[in-house]
């Protein structure tokens, strides 16, 4: 069986007349302390995260949600990867309640974010041998099934006992794409897998989603604020702004939609700003929770 | 295997992984470790030379000694799995995995179990090794030991520190700030009202009434009994322990799962805090 090959149990086992994600008037707040409140008082100002979000995303497709910082993406990836708890609305994968069949969903989701995240000390093998014991892995099984994802990232097989702090950036995001594919999850969630990397780098993680795409029984969620690695990868692409999911279709339709070349344009004629522009303090504080 | 049989599997698979990635971090951390046992055992001998300035016999010098050696001893063992269990999350926030390991198809209970397991078979290897440093530097005088006995009580009130550690563990989690130093104000709580260097009847009597629902009370009394007169496992002792144990463990599970419905509901649950 190939590494990137979803075991057929784990693969079998969802549901296969629902969609891999729906999402329902999904709502988060945060709450942080309002900048005028006294020493002793409670006092809280509501920072809506999400509002009222809607979207379905079916078996196998790539869907791409853009969005700057502090405009919801983290948030809706760490809310399906059951890591918040909502504040209305439902999530579903495959199915399942985010909430309620958190346990459930854990076994088919698995996630790549913008920082690789490893016990820095220990090397690739060991921190991903780690990992796939929690989702029930055994020794006899990631002795041969870790160095075959490895070598699948690109990652050089003398370095596999290297600890991860004397790794490059790029080297250890490869270790992050294989930590999320060693669990063959049916749902991918990647939050800025290639926010940071050289262009090299950059080009090398792309091809590997495409390449996962092609092999794995997988539906992925990509959010990224790379309108340009968005465009290459997804089939429909989502516009998440200050919480508010603007449209999510085919890049085709959203350029038909708004007249424009581009999704930059896009951006600017759906929202009247630019998409570098600098983000208020609002939007920073949605970035630092979500 | 039915389904109960493959989900029991994975569950200790997912523990084995939490005792493994200890095994490897320690070995890391090796040299470390080293260090910070030289300085466990310099603050062992800062409390037992206490026992040369009482101008005792002999006799008596030595059976003190050891008396206070083996409330060091277990205020050490206590230090680790505290400091285990209640680091369970501050660690891994620090390192930045906390996401991933929350996200992970394993129960908590399989989780700050195994961070609870290695804490043990850590601790007790230290403790065995600062007891006899600390004895051999000294020349303690223990003819009449019963070691089996006070390992054998040891290893049973270490259940009901994991227990108590699980409710320690979710502190981080509330406070990722301050969360963790309030893990070792608990730890301390706990011995003061144990007899840690004192026995019990010399407190007030409202604190001789707590000190019956701290485990560290039975093993350190049991401990002390197997060490200093050779006395074997003793009932009184053992059966306090196993019912803190049985009680302790679902309320520190009950604690965390409510401090992690917390974490989740107000975005805690990340490396940032």
């Amino acid at each position: 069986m190939s590494a990137l090959a979803a075991p057929k149990s784990l693969s079998m086992s969802v549901r296969r007349d629902v969609p891999a994600v729906e999402v329902d008037h999904l709502t988060k707040v945060f709450r942080r302390r309002a900048k005028d409140a006294g020493m002793f008082s409670r006092r809280r100002r509501r920072m809506p995260a999400l509002k009222d979000v809607t979207f379905t995303i079916a078996r196998g497709e790539c869907v791409a949600i853009l969005g700057q910082n502090g405009s919801g993406k983290s948030t809706l990836v760490r809310l399906l990867s059951t890591l918040l708890i909502d504040d209305g609305g439902s999530a579903r994968v495959f199915g399942n309640d985010v909430v309620r069949d958190s346990r459930t969903i854990r076994r088919l989701v698995n996630r790549v974010s913008v920082e690789a995240s490893f016990f820095k000390k220990m090397s690739a093998e060991e921190n991903l041998s780690y990992a796939a014991r929690f989702y029930g892995m055994p020794p006899s099984v990631t002795r041969t099934a870790v160095p075959e994802i490895l070598a699948k990232v690109g990652f050089p097989p003398d370095r596999r006992g290297e600890s991860m702090q004397s790794l490059s950036r790029g080297m250890q995001q490869k270790v992050a794409l294989a930590r999320a594919l060693l669990t063959s999850p049916v749902l991918l969630l990647l939050d800025e897998p290639t926010t940071g990397l050289d262009p090299r780098s950059k080009l090398e993680v792309q091809e590997f989603v495409r390449e996962v795409r092609q092999t794995h029984d997988a539906t992925i969620l990509l959010c990224t604020h790379d309108m340009v690695e968005a465009e290459a990868l997804a089939d429909r692409v989502g516009l998440l702004d200050r919480g508010e999911l603007l449209f999510l279709e085919p890049v085709a339709d959203v350029k038909r939609r708004y007249g424009v070349e581009t999704l930059e344009e896009a951006f600017f004629a759906a929202t009247g700003r630019t998409f570098e522009e600098e983000h208020d303090e609002d939007d920073e504080y949605r970035e630092v929770f979500g | 295997m039915s389904a109960i049989g493959a989900t029991m599997r994975s569950e200790l698979i997912g523990l084995g992984g939490i005792v493994e990635r200890n095994v490897y971090l320690t070995k890391r951390y090796f040299l470390w470790d080293v260090a910070f046992m030289f300085w466990t055992i310099a603050n062992t001998l800062t409390i037992v030379f206490i026992s040369r300035s009482v101008h005792l016999t002999r006799a008596a010098e030595n059976t003190l000694a050891t008396r206070l050696l083996v409330g060091a001893v277990i205020w050490a063992f206590l230090g680790i799995i505290f400091e285990f269990m209640t680091e369970t999350v501050a660690w891994e926030r620090w390192e930045g995995t906390i996401e991933y390991t929350f996200m992970a198809p394993i129960s908590r209970v399989m989780h700050l179990g195994g961070q609870g397991a290695f804490a043990v078979l850590y601790g007790l290897i230290r403790a065995t090794i600062l007891f006899f440093a600390v004895a051999l530097f000294l020349g303690l005088h223990m003819p009449h030991a019963n070691y089996g006995a006070a390992f054998a009580l040891l290893a049973i009130a270490s259940l009901s520190f994991i227990g108590i550690g699980m409710m320690t563990s979710v502190l981080p989690l509330v406070s990722p700030e301050k969360g963790a130093q309030l893990g070792f104000v608990a730890q301390g709580l706990m011995l003061v009202v144990s007899g840690v260097y004192y026995p019990v009847s010399v407190m007030p009597h409202w604190m001789q009434l707590i000190s019956k629902l701290s485990p560290a009370t039975y093993a350190l009394r049991g401990d002390r009994a197997s060490i200093v007169d050779g006395t074997g496992l003793v009932w009184a002792d053992v059966w306090p322990l196993l019912i803190i144990a049985v009680a302790a463990t679902p309320i520190g599970l009950a604690i965390f799962h409510r401090g992690e419905v917390h974490a989740k509901k107000h975005g805690k649950l990340k490396r940032s805090g």
